[in-house]
């Protein structure tokens, strides 16, 4: 029996920031960010029918998401690869021997898997804040995220300054115990 | 009662603290979140707790869309939508 009701109505305010954030993780350019979910939403609305039930909307959602990052890889690869050229490392001889210093690995580089577990970082903080009352997400990301300063919030959502370090603080205390239960 | 000079309660401590977490309180609301610090256990571990945060979302490289990129998304959905509810 299914678990999990479908309601296309509601996706867009609640899943487009997670699936962003899954997103911006792995393509790294906003635009192109922006047109894969949207995408992905529609997408999901042609294939309405294929949805079991079994799994969340949102894992359903992610798992088109998952398929349309994989095709936009191998459509940017197959022009890039027509266009491809390529170059030697260093051609002056003015620089030689500065190749050595150059291709030493970058201690401060991520690795794969600090990639790997920042995207997983994010996940489970994203999974807290969607237990937030709306109002109190809406603000925490502004505030927290995009880092828009108080007086633009304020204006924004025609709130008070004292009003939004009531949420802000709200949304920190129930974040903060909800990572501490499903991360720290 | 009366509101001390360099004393603050609990309360306003942890209003402080979060506002550490934005560069947004003053040096000298830091000095007395720092008093506080020194004997109250209650505001230390909310600092921890809150400082423990703001590392994670820091390292996570958390992003969200902006206003208005999410409704550019939604009017583009609904238009999908408002087609596809008027061809069932």
């Amino acid at each position: 029996m299914p678990n999990h009701q479908i309601d296309p109505n509601n996706w867009v305010k609640l899943y487009s920031d997670y699936l962003f954030n899954y997103t911006i993780t792995r393509v790294n350019d906003r635009e192109i960010a922006q047109d894969l979910i949207s995408e992905t939403f529609l997408a999901g609305l042609k294939s309405m029918a294929n949805f079991k039930g079994e799994a969340s909307e949102r894992t359903w959602l992610i798992s088109i998401l998952k398929r349309k990052i994989i095709d936009h890889y191998r459509k940017i690869n197959s022009n890039k690869g027509k266009a491809e050229v390529r170059m030697g490392y260093l051609n002056s001889e003015d620089a030689e021997g500065d190749w050595l210093e150059e291709r030493v690995a970058d201690p401060f580089d991520k690795t794969a898997e600090d990639t790997l577990e920042n995207s997983e970082l994010g996940d489970a903080i994203y999974d807290c804040i969607d237990k937030l009352p709306e109002k109190q997400a809406d603000v925490f990301k502004m505030k927290t995220i995009l880092g828009y300063d108080t007086e633009t919030i304020c204006n924004e959502l025609e709130i008070t300054a004292s009003n939004l370090w009531v949420i802000i603080h709200r949304a920190r205390t129930a974040l903060a115990d909800c990572m501490e239960e499903n991360w720290f | 009662m009366k509101k001390s000079f360099l004393f603050i309660n609990c309360d306003e401590a942890k209003h402080i603290c979060d506002k550490v977490q934005y560069g947004e309180a003053s040096s000298w609301e830091r000095f007395k979140l720092n008093i506080r610090l020194a004997y109250c256990h209650i505001t230390k571990s909310y600092s921890t707790k809150n400082s423990k945060l703001t590392e994670s979302i820091e390292k996570a490289e958390v992003k969200c869309l902006k206003a208005e990129e999410r409704n550019k998304i939604e009017n583009q959905f609904k238009a999908e939508l408002a087609k596809q509810q008027q061809n069932h």
